[in-house]
């Protein structure tokens, strides 16, 4: 009958129990314990030149294709330990400027080069040198159970579009299994992707904003995993992460027009739409290491590690 | 010999070694107010302009990376924040209560002993654990069990949450419960109480101010929680009109997107003034807490 408690000996005062303050100083401290060099490697890395080296090439440009060099150049230099790729973003500009003052050996751009920028690097006695060195191909994903075959970008624009008036899948003739809302969740990636840069710049173009409230990922990878497990899902993700639970959607460039399904073929004939090219460029034909990398790099190694990477491996055809 | 040398040794280490623990306690006063002062310092370009704090606290477009004008409307980050706290502590607060007063008073003393070794360890699960638990079981069930269309959202959240600060509530609050004299206790049972009704006449009401303070230390975890929140909240830029919407938070608009700012430039500026706000609501929660647990003990030492 008596309430059931510990004696009176045993009791805790109230002093005893923490107070808030010091929760609070203690896990600041806690903070502060914790390894201050975390940050340092997110930072942007150059890869270490051991002494040994005898060549280095120097490849700067484009940020979306920063990663994809980088493992390039990691898995060059462990193939030639003598040679050593240096990399850094910056942009697509930066790079082709750069090369065009003979700072870089290599210019990586994610577009192709403007009549400008020719005229500039070939005004130092010699033309530039074209290589394309993957592809870049955005897929728009469904989860397998949605009966949508294909989507045209006019309407793709209107569902990721500000103001865009497709918010239901029965505006899109379809209605998919186990979605009893009819409401189109959007699947994106935030804001400092370049595949949601590249995405939102092809699709909903320059003059109009994204629009607001899409399920923004981290990952490539996340969002075909967050769009197979939502039946009302639709999302966009790099060729490569394609799934189980997914299926990609053919585009077509209008409506009514025909529409293509993003394959290895389409993406290098162009036919697909939301496929680019990633190439680098070169002064003059490429001697010595440069050569010898990019050979490398268009080579099967090269090529199969961009795919690891979520890009789609280049035709490999002469420059 | 050996033993008086390393006794002798040791005497004289015992002022650096005071020396070294004093600092050590002050150097974390010095760390909050040198976090206060840098957060505040990195903001401060944008906390002067006028326009830009206008902005975020009634836009609700958060639009950093615009091609056409970056938008810096904070409305929907903190209808996110408040969403999802206010949401967990509905459920934690309850829950924690109920939690305290069976640990406190309605067990066993052996079960009390186990509970409060669990509840412990409740308490140090990492939080990007309870992330995934959110993400991988939360999630897929919301799913099935509602019509929600998406598993992500204000709800998943809160669940997460209020998981993640009820160990604080419980511990909290039963050491509150506890703290309440015996003579409370006795006075009741000779007049005949039962023990819900000690409970719930009796030590309710005299624990009322270490049970707030245990709330508001919920509050505290939930507002500054940031990597469980970011992994099932959708992180969704919108104003939540249910419990199914996803939202955004300020703490997971801050991890997702400082990284890729570049310093110094408006964004990056915002997304400390942001920072600044967030402070500003925990040091308040915090110190609430304190002065509401000061005046419990002085209530106790009266």
């Amino acid at each position: 009958m008596y309430p059931c408690r510990r004696g009176p000996a045993q009791r805790r005062t109230a002093s005893n129990w923490p107070n808030p303050l010091q929760i609070m100083l203690v896990s600041a401290l806690a903070a502060s314990c914790s390894s201050p060099g975390g940050e340092a490697a997110a930072g942007e890395y150059f890869p270490p030149v051991p002494s040994s080296t005898h060549a280095i090439v120097r490849v700067t440009g484009s940020d979306t294709m920063v990663n994809l060099v980088q493992a390039w150049a990691e898995r060059y230099h462990a193939v030639r330990p003598h040679a050593a790729v240096q990399v850094a973003g910056g942009g697509s500009g930066v790079g082709l400027a750069g090369l065009a003052d003979g700072l870089f050996d290599i210019a990586a751009a994610s577009r192709e080069l403007t009549a400008e920028e020719h005229r500039r690097i070939a005004a130092g006695g010699v033309a530039p040198v074209e290589f394309v060195v993957a592809i870049d191909a955005i897929v728009v994903y469904v989860p397998r159970t949605n009966p949508l075959a294909a989507i045209a970008i006019p309407d793709l624009a209107e569902v990721y579009g500000d103001g865009g008036r497709i918010v239901r899948w029965s505006q899109l003739g379809v209605a998919p299994s186990r979605c009893p809302s009819d409401l189109i969740v959007r699947v994106g990636r935030q804001n400092s992707s370049g595949t949601y840069a590249y995405f939102r710049e092809a699709i909903v173009g320059r003059r109009r904003e994204y629009k607001l409230g899409s399920i923004d990922q981290s990952g490539s990878k996340d969002v075909v995993a967050m769009v197979a497990h939502t039946p009302c899902a639709i999302g966009y993700s790099g060729m490569a992460y394609a799934a189980a639970g997914v299926r990609s959607l053919s585009l077509a460039r209008a409506r009514g027009g025909v529409a293509v399904a993003p394959t290895a073929e389409a993406t290098r004939s162009g036919a697909y739409p939301l496929a680019r090219r990633l190439y680098f460029y070169v002064r003059g034909v490429p001697t010595g290491e440069t050569a010898a990398f990019i050979d490398w790099v268009r080579g099967p190694e090269g090529q199969r590690l961009a795919h690891e990477i979520g890009f789609v491996p280049a035709e490999a055809g002469r420059p | 010999m050996r033993f008086a040398l390393a006794r002798r040794r040791g005497r004289r280490l015992e002022p650096i070694i005071e020396a070294v623990i004093r600092l050590c306690g002050w150097s974390s006063v010095l760390l909050v107010l040198a976090i206060l002062a840098f957060v505040v310092h990195q903001a401060a370009p944008v906390l002067v302009q006028r326009p830009i704090v206008t902005e975020f606290f009634t836009s609700v477009a958060w639009r950093p990376d615009s091609v056409i004008r970056e938008q810096y409307g904070g409305l929907a980050l903190l209808a996110g924040t408040l969403s999802v706290t206010v949401l967990s502590m509905a459920i934690a607060v309850p829950a924690g209560f109920a939690g305290a007063f069976f640990v406190a008073e309605f067990c066993r003393p052996r079960t009390r002993e186990a509970f409060k070794v669990v509840i412990e360890l409740l308490a140090a699960i990492p939080s990007v654990v309870w992330g995934f638990v959110g993400y991988m079981a939360v999630s897929p069930l919301l799913l099935r069990v509602t019509d929600a269309p998406i598993g992500v959202n204000v709800l998943n959240g809160a669940v997460i949450l209020a998981l993640m600060s009820v160990p604080i509530v419980v511990s909290v609050g039963e050491d509150a419960i506890d703290a309440v004299p015996d003579s409370f206790r006795e006075a009741a049972v000779a007049l005949g109480a039962s023990r819900t009704q000690i409970a719930w006449r009796v030590l309710l009401p005299a624990a009322r101010n270490g049970l707030l303070a245990a709330a508001l230390l919920g509050v505290g975890r939930a507002i500054g929680e940031t990597i469980a929140v970011l992994m099932v909240t959708g992180h969704a830029v919108q104003v939540p009109h249910g419990i199914f919407d996803p939202v955004r938070t300020l703490t997971a608009t801050i991890a997702a997107e400082l990284g890729e700012s570049v310093a110094g430039s408006r964004h990056y500026e915002v997304l400390f003034a942001i920072g600044t706000v967030l402070v500003c609501m925990s040091l308040v929660v915090n110190v609430t807490a304190d002065l509401v647990v000061r005046g419990s003990r002085a209530r106790a030492g009266r």
